[in-house]
């Protein structure tokens, strides 16, 4: 097992993009290859040592034997561990935007925020959230209509906008609030929240579930009463309580093969 | 310093050069100041550039006919897709610009893929009179490449209007005004009379189906815009996106729109020096029929949707007339994009895709809807088979083309991979068996042995788009006279194994040298020099009388545009390098009769 630290050595300012963060890219290599590692920072291309004192310790592994370690206020470096395929990240702070982008599989663990786009078009993994994120996270980026495919995202504290907007697979769990539009275009996956949502849940969703364990304050009108149950199960998580089972979004489609579930009230 | 003079020798090549008739024969080309000539004094051999072509292919600089690089639809398509440019991102070096895109790459990207492929001429295939600034714009910043684009008749209102009336003449009095006004090429015809229909949600199915209105026939259109083309003596012939595009059962459509010009004479009245060629290098089509793949369908559904290739095939293999491109489709992510307006509403209302429409004042229409091509689609795998069948059952190269329809069937920059399904049966079949059965089943593909040899493969990709377009005065060939743009591959005739299925797609997709004008512009995929390319139109004359006929209707009219006559024109500022192609002597100025 390798364990590399990365502790940051000063605020950062202009936002830092660092998809060479990442199992992959560390794997085998020492530290003053990792130092080496370019990112950019605006138009610049500068060396990870620019940002980060870097710890190495154990032999050089495989990916999957790589344990990357981060500290300090991350919230303006984007895009750690997009696209990794194995392996660990903590992350003992903040994380900025586009956390997890991509990931294939490994995991990734945030004990502060995190911010938006975390988990986008996630195809597997692990992303585990333990305080709150930004907007679009698990979702699809702008333009595309397919968002997190596979994997598992767990949100302990709040999410913001389009939670899940164009989940296709996975599933991802919130055990605070979201505001807007969460599983917007949904096509398949799933979305629980323990908590409250604000409005446009499942707006255009054609497929998958999203259960919402509180209130949604506005509902969108094109979902369809289907039935109420006890305790429903959803996928292999068991509710607790009476849920309102909707179908939609009838707004979209005539024949819409949504399932949304809301605490009956 | 060499190759910046434009002066080279590329000695020892296998050398494919149809119009001149070489099929492989070791030969050295000269080129001096960017033209082709048979030979170099020795004074001029010193400084020359000098490439060892030995156990290479030699082929002229690809010619594209028929390409979506340029203009409003293009650019919607490019904003309506971020997801199509950030996944695709070329970074800036010391020679060229930062760019993006996959299926609709920004201008400076289209311009260094295409050289880095091996091609040097690539023609925007529709150019709405009123977006024709925007065009220019767009061609004005491309690099490299030769262009020139078609401007799109077929459901314009004076178009319309005098061939209703049955004034010809009149409307080849328009025509060669807007030519001259826009900087045109060529006549495109889209969806003749039905996209003016879908001002009013509807469409035409029957080329004798009057219009709403105008109450013209696309029939009318056809035959009309054809004359209109052969009076004026353009250096292309019509160019036809046919009617009921992308419908099942639409290949009789389609035959029976290419019967429409049979009989006419095909008349290049361009007033150009030739460089020496073999065959003529004149065309022979009357008319030129775009993405036949999308027009040769059978079936009355999409339930019982079959390939309809084989009888369009059959007719096409009776005519001499008749030039098609094939509108291939290599599968994976696209960005259809087309003045077919009604055509595009439908491809909408089967995908639910995002989609844009935007009707063309008083001209003509378009809409942009990004697809992906699927092996697993039943309907998307025979779309695969009829673009490789229309290349491969029309027996004579001299009457086919091959393209995608970029980005509509399928992107340029799998043009390689599209070459690699026709020369080697064996790429097919293994194709065949990751798409959804209804390939095979549903086409005549799977019995089809015929495989292009590499003569052919410089037919459909250089001699006969150049010809067909009548670019071959200068394009397409290495006769003395031709520019001096060559593509150089590495790939040697006498080992070329096409059944090596991804190395020969590899050699296809990175040539050796991408040569224009006597300079190197690309080298094993690299661009190492980017030259402004020319931007060619056309200027046909009519009698001055007849002008200014045309013209006060003209004027009467323009109040129903939103712009003002004096901002329509195209100012020449607009355009990098022109080169003015003078099509008639004001003796052969079409006249009242």
């Amino acid at each position: 097992m390798a364990e590399i630290i990365l502790k940051i050595r000063e605020k950062i300012g202009i936002m830092v993009e660092a998809e060479a963060i990442s199992p992959e890219s560390f794997a085998g290599k020492g530290k003053e290859e990792i130092e080496a590692l370019l990112v950019w920072q605006g138009p610049e291309k500068l060396p990870l040592s620019r940002f980060f004192d870097v710890e190495a310790s154990g032999p050089s592994a495989s990916p999957e034997e790589t344990r990357i370690i981060m500290q300090g206020d991350l919230s303006r470096v984007k895009r750690i561990g997009e696209g990794m395929k194995a392996g660990s990240i903590e992350i003992d702070g903040p994380a900025g935007m586009h956390l997890g982008a991509e990931m294939v599989g490994g995991s990734i663990l945030v004990k502060g925020n995190a911010g938006s786009w975390s988990g986008r078009e996630m195809k597997g993994g692990l992303l585990h959230i333990k305080g709150n994120c930004g907007d679009h996270v698990g979702s699809a980026y702008r333009g595309s209509w397919r968002g997190m495919t596979g994997g598992q995202i767990i949100v302990d504290g709040n999410a913001r906008s389009q939670l899940g907007g164009g989940l296709a697979g996975g599933q991802i769990t919130v055990e605070g609030d979201v505001e807007n539009f969460c599983g917007i275009r949904q096509s398949g996956g799933m979305i629980l929240v323990r908590g409250s949502a604000v409005r446009g849940v499942g707006a255009e969703m054609n497929g998958g579930a999203i259960a919402v364990c509180k209130d949604i304050l506005q509902p969108s009108p094109g979902f369809v009463e289907t039935g109420r149950e006890e305790d429903p199960k959803l996928g292999e998580v068991q509710l607790e309580g009476r849920f309102v089972k909707y179908a939609g979004d009838y707004a979209l489609s005539k024949n819409a093969k949504g399932t949304l579930y809301c605490r009956e009230v | 310093m060499a190759a910046l003079t434009g002066t080279a020798i590329i000695r020892n090549g296998s050398v494919f050069d149809p119009l001149n008739g070489i099929n492989g024969d070791k030969k050295d080309i000269f080129i001096r100041e960017g033209k082709v000539v048979p030979s170099l004094s020795s004074a001029e051999q010193k400084d020359a550039l000098v490439i060892d072509a030995r156990g290479k292919t030699v082929m002229p600089g690809g010619v594209d006919s028929h390409s979506h690089v340029a203009g409003t639809k293009v650019n919607a398509g490019r904003l309506m897709r971020p997801e199509d440019h950030y996944k695709s991102v070329r970074a800036r070096t010391a020679l060229t610009h930062s760019g993006s895109g996959y299926t609709v790459p920004s201008v400076y990207k289209q311009g260094y893929d295409y050289a880095a492929m091996g091609y040097t001429t690539v023609f925007e295939a529709a150019m709405p009179p009123l977006e024709a600034r925007h065009t220019h714009e767009e061609m004005r910043a491309t690099p490299i490449l030769d262009m020139g684009a078609y401007m799109v008749l077929g459901n314009n209102w004076f178009i319309m209007r005098y061939l209703k009336e049955g004034d010809i003449e009149k409307a080849a009095a328009y025509t060669s005004w807007m030519l001259r006004t826009h900087k045109g090429y060529g006549i495109k015809c889209v969806n003749p009379a039905g996209v003016e229909n879908w001002g009013w949600a509807r469409n035409v199915s029957g080329l004798d189906q009057p219009n709403i209105h105008f109450e013209v026939t696309p029939r009318e259109l056809i035959r009309g815009l054809a004359e209109v083309n052969e009076m004026l003596g353009l250096p292309m012939s019509l160019h036809l996106h046919a009617n009921n595009l992308g419908h099942p059962g639409n290949w009789e459509t389609a035959r029976d729109s290419l019967m429409i010009t049979s009989g006419m004479e095909a008349r290049n009245k361009s007033q150009l020096e030739w460089g020496e060629t073999q065959e003529s290098a004149r065309r022979r089509q009357t008319v030129y029929l775009a993405h036949a793949q999308f027009s040769a369908y059978g079936g009355t559904s999409w339930r019982d949707f079959c390939s309809g290739a084989a009888d369009l095939a059959k007719y096409i293999n009776q005519v001499d007339d008749v030039v098609i491109d094939s509108g291939s489709v290599p599968f994976g992510p696209a960005t259809t994009m087309t003045g077919d307006g009604p055509a595009q509403h439908d491809l909408y209302m089967i995908t639910g895709q995002k989609w844009s429409n935007t009707d063309v004042e008083l001209e003509c229409g378009s809409g942009v809807l990004p697809l992906v091509y699927m092996k697993s689609s039943p309907v998307h795998s025979v779309q695969w088979a009829i673009g490789l069948e229309v290349m491969l059952l029309i027996d004579d190269p001299w009457k086919t083309i091959m393209t995608t329809d970029h980005p509509n069937g399928g992107i340029f920059t799998q043009y390689p991979q599209l070459l690699t399904w026709l020369m080697s049966k064996k790429a097919r079949d293994d194709t065949a068996k990751e798409c959804h059965k209804w390939a095979y089943d549903k086409s005549t593909l799977g019995g089809v042995d015929r495989e292009l040899s590499l003569y052919e493969m410089a037919i459909v990709t250089r001699a006969n788009p150049a010809r067909t377009i009548g670019m071959a005065y200068r394009k397409g060939h290495l006769g003395a006279g031709a520019d001096g743009d060559v593509t150089i591959y590495d790939i040697d005739p006498a080992n070329l194994n096409p059944n090596d299925t991804s190395a020969l797609t590899a050699k296809l997709a990175r040539p050796g040298y991408t040569i224009k004008d006597g300079r190197i512009v690309a080298r094993q995929g690299e661009i190492v020099s980017v030259p402004d390319g020319r931007r060619f139109y056309c200027q046909p004359y009519v009698d001055e009388d007849l002008e200014k006929d045309m013209l006060k209707d003209v004027k009467d009219w323009f109040k129903y545009y939103t712009v003002g006559f004096a901002n329509y024109p195209v100012p020449d500022k607009y355009l990098k390098n022109p080169v003015a192609i003078p099509v008639n002597q004001p003796l052969e100025a079409v006249m009242r009769r």
